[in-house]
């Protein structure tokens, strides 16, 4: 049933989206750069270029553009390997992959002109040039598409094999699209009905904690948007890399529907501590938000248990024994890993962040830059580093060379080292009560900034490694579409331990799990919303003096 | 045909059952537990260290 | 599907640990009333004057009581208006002594802005059109920075102003 090769034309959509992914992480990295040399008191930027000009590039670049780039393409590739493409398909996937990309450019336009440094979170009454809301609305129509061509890859296969469960891959990059489009309708719905009206001057004023509440409705499936491609590695790819098994295939469809579930009905614990939002709804979710938690720790539980039974097989015993076992010198493997390991920190950090009134101690603090830099930067980014070792050859007919393994496993340490020392500074710097999102400052001149100088001269350090790390990618990356020789990279696709195990037919009742998850996003959101509307205060007009535009 | 096809696959499943009960034997994970306890306690320090700073401040 | 013994006590232990933490939280949202920030008074933000709290003369620190103050201040980009000083001059700094019960009352008349004691837990969003408020004691003495946490454009990083807790 499985093709063993992807078909070219199938190849160049996914690598279509993998070369926007990788030059996103050049431009993004070089920006990230530059705000840590910025921070850290020692450097001007030069040619009248703006802080936070670079800033809104650097989000906007790596949080959405490669983050989005790189999923849909690999998730191309998943649902090649696993349910096939029509030509239909096919001609689809190039309009989505045009009309996104079209809009970035669009978006990214106006950012280098100046005219939208609003960060990519755009929180009005900010206001910038009606062209870059527009460009965000168009990438988000062309994302669009890709769901609705991986939605119907899955049900032209389940035409064709009734009654069969679907195959794993397809089964989690649907749930991922699935999560994708029920939040994104949010973010569309604040840019189309408020944020380009208002900024093409058709209304005069906005709803400023309307937009708020719908930016954050999808502002937080965003990350489970970005982490589930993770998580479809390390369950189904990184157990065959390890020469073991997946560990319950139940177990893993089960961790993704509770992400269906509960990632979306969640967005208040960003708001937290927003005037006019009901506290008992803030709770309310805050229980949502912890729910959330459950399906990462099913997951923990299953990779531990392919390395140890993986470890087992091949003979190794005692309690940890088997941990010496694992591939270390191979960076499909260890590069996933360091991922997985970022992710406990994360994942602490990520439940206190979404503690209630614990909160007010780290919310817009730069510990939650660290955070994040945790999760979508490390968990996230190193596990689709660890992809691209395999499947950027794959897709080239290309294979991956011992060398370039080496430069891989280098790579993975400078990524692990720059990224401690950054994180790890912001982290502490933050619970000293150190903002987010700040050009250097001496903040009148208080005791307070100056103990937190040597953290950001400790983040420009961590920086200026992780840059390094970006350029050795980009290199790797380069090398392993055009110069590595040709050949047959595999595709490496995990077996099951237990050939017997029976996942319940429930996991594939589409209806039941999409009504579910709906009664779930009504129940959290239909009467704070309402609240929000009925005591809002008047609107505001657009500020564009404090963005320097006008 | 989503009810269709779950009805087909657990028929087919039902010989899979009783012999899922008869002969499964659990893997040695004690490992695994061990590792996932280290995660779980690490959290529950992480939170309380906040929650300590949160009530000292 | 079976489920291994072991992930059956990790799962008991870790979604125990999650119900835990909920439970403190909302014993101390709901019984204590350390809510977060959640003031659901509005006004009209292009005329934030028209309310008491915000009329020129109100801002800055106001004692109340015999242990107890207001704070009220006004956000604009890119400065907290703390009120004038006897010549004139903008406030940058006030003083509340230890222990007294203070209630920090903030709006903004132009976009969002941050409102971070930091080293506090005075954390919250300034919003168009409502009042945040915190009501708080700081114990400890000191000096403490008031630091705009939420990006208002190109002079963010200049949007502060001090608060000295002395004994
Ligand atoms: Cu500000």
């Amino acid at each position: 049933m499985l093709k063993n090769k992807i078909p070219k034309p199938e190849s160049k959509i996914a690598m279509a989206h993998m070369y926007v992914a990788f030059i996103a992480l050049l431009v993004g990295g070089l920006m990230g750069l530059l705000q840590t040399f910025v921070r850290s008191g020692e450097f001007t930027l030069p040619f009248g270029i703006g802080y936070y000009q670079i800033l809104t590039v650097h989000g906007v670049v790596l949080g959405l553009v490669l983050t989005t780039f790189f999923i849909i393409g690999f998730q191309y590739a998943l649902m090649s390997k696993s349910v096939g493409m029509s030509k239909g398909h096919r001609k689809w996937a190039w309009i989505g992959y045009i009309v996104t990309l079209a809009g970035t450019i669009m978006a990214a336009t106006m950012i280098l002109l100046g005219e939208a440094n609003v960060l990519y979170t755009f929180y009005a009454p900010l206001q910038a040039h009606p062209l870059y809301y527009i460009g965000l609305a168009l990438f988000v129509v062309g994302t669009w598409i890709a769901c609705f061509i991986n939605f119907n890859q899955l049900y032209q296969w389940k035409k064709q094999d009734p009654g069969e469960k679907s195959p794993l891959m397809a089964f989690m990059v649907v749930i991922n699209m699935l999560i994708w489009f029920i939040s994104t309708l949010g973010v569309a719905s604040t840019v189309l009905f408020q944020f380009i009206p208002w900024s093409l001057g058709m209304v005069d004023e906005i709803n400023v904690l309307v937009s708020r509440t719908l930016f954050w409705y999808f502002g937080h499936p965003l990350v489970y948007f970005w982490l589930l491609p993770a998580y479809m590695a390390w369950y189904t790819i990184i157990p065959k890399i390890i020469g073991g098994k997946i560990f319950s295939d139940g177990l893993a469809r089960l961790a993704f529907l509770l992400f269906l579930l509960f990632s979306i009905p969640v967005g208040f614990h960003h708001q937290l501590t927003e005037p006019g939002i009901d506290p008992f709804w803030k709770y309310i979710q805050v229980i949502l938000t912890f729910m959330v938690a459950i399906p990462s720790l099913l997951t923990a539980f299953s990779m531990f248990a392919s390395f140890e039974m993986a470890g087992r097989a091949k003979g190794h015993k005692g309690l940890f024994k088997w941990f010496k076992g694992l591939p270390w010198k191979d960076v499909r493997f260890l590069a996933p890993f360091i991922g997985m390991v970022a992710f406990i920190p994360g994942g602490a950090g990520g439940l206190i962040n979404a503690s209630n009134q614990l909160n007010g101690v780290i919310h817009n603090t730069i510990w939650v830059t660290g955070h994040f830099h945790l999760t979508v930067a490390t968990t996230v980014m190193l596990t689709f580093f660890g992809l691209s070792y395999w499947l950027i050859p794959h897709l080239k007919g290309r294979t991956l060379t011992p060398k370039l393994n080496k430069l891989g496993l280098i790579q993975t340490w400078v990524w692990t080292i720059g990224m401690s020392i950054m994180s790890g500074s912001m982290h502490i710097q933050g619970l000293l009560g150190a903002p987010r999102r700040s050009a250097f400052s001496t903040y009148g001149g208080s005791e307070q900034a100056q103990e937190w100088v040597g953290y950001q001269i400790a983040q420009a350090v961590g920086g200026s490694i992780l840059f390094i790390g970006i350029i050795l990618m980009v290199y790797i990356f380069f090398k392993l579409s055009f110069g590595t020789p040709k050949g047959d990279q595999e595709f490496p696709v995990a077996e099951y331990a237990d050939v017997n195990e029976r996942t319940p037919m429930v996991f594939e009742n589409w209806k039941l799990w999409i009504g579910i998850a709906a009664v779930l996003i009504l129940f959290a959101y239909t009467i704070p919303f309402i609240d929000i509307i009925q005591n809002s205060p008047p609107g505001s007009p657009g500020f564009q003096f404090p963005i320097g535009r006008g | 045909m989503s009810k269709q096809s779950a009805l087909k696959q657990s028929s087919a499943h039902d010989v899979h059952e009783v012999e899922d009960i008869e002969t499964h034997e659990e893997p040695n994970l004690k490992g695994t537990f061990a590792a996932v306890m280290f995660i779980g306690v690490f959290i529950v320090v992480s939170w309380i260290g906040v929650y300590a700073l949160y009530m000292y401040r | 599907m079976h489920v291994h013994k072991y992930e059956k006590i990790w799962l008991t232990f870790g979604i125990g640990s999650l119900l835990v933490f909920l439970i403190v939280l909302g014993w101390g949202a709901f019984y204590q009333g350390t809510q977060p920030p959640s003031c659901l008074v509005t006004l009209n933000p292009q005329n934030v004057q028209a309310h008491n709290s915000f009329k020129e003369e109100n801002l800055g620190v106001q004692q109340v009581g015999e242990n107890e103050y207001v704070v009220n201040v006004l956000a604009s980009a890119f400065n907290y208006d703390l009120g004038k000083d006897e010549e004139g001059a903008p406030v940058k700094k006030i003083r509340i002594p230890a222990g007294a019960n203070v209630t920090f009352q903030a709006t903004t008349s132009d976009v969002v802005h941050g409102f971070h004691l930091s080293g506090t837990n005075v954390n919250m969003m300034l919003e168009p059109g409502y009042i945040s408020d915190y009501e708080t004691t700081l114990d400890n003495p000191g000096e403490y920075t008031l630091v705009c946490n939420e990006y208002c454009g190109v002079g963010h990083h200049m949007m502060s102003a001090i608060v000295e807790v002395y004994e």
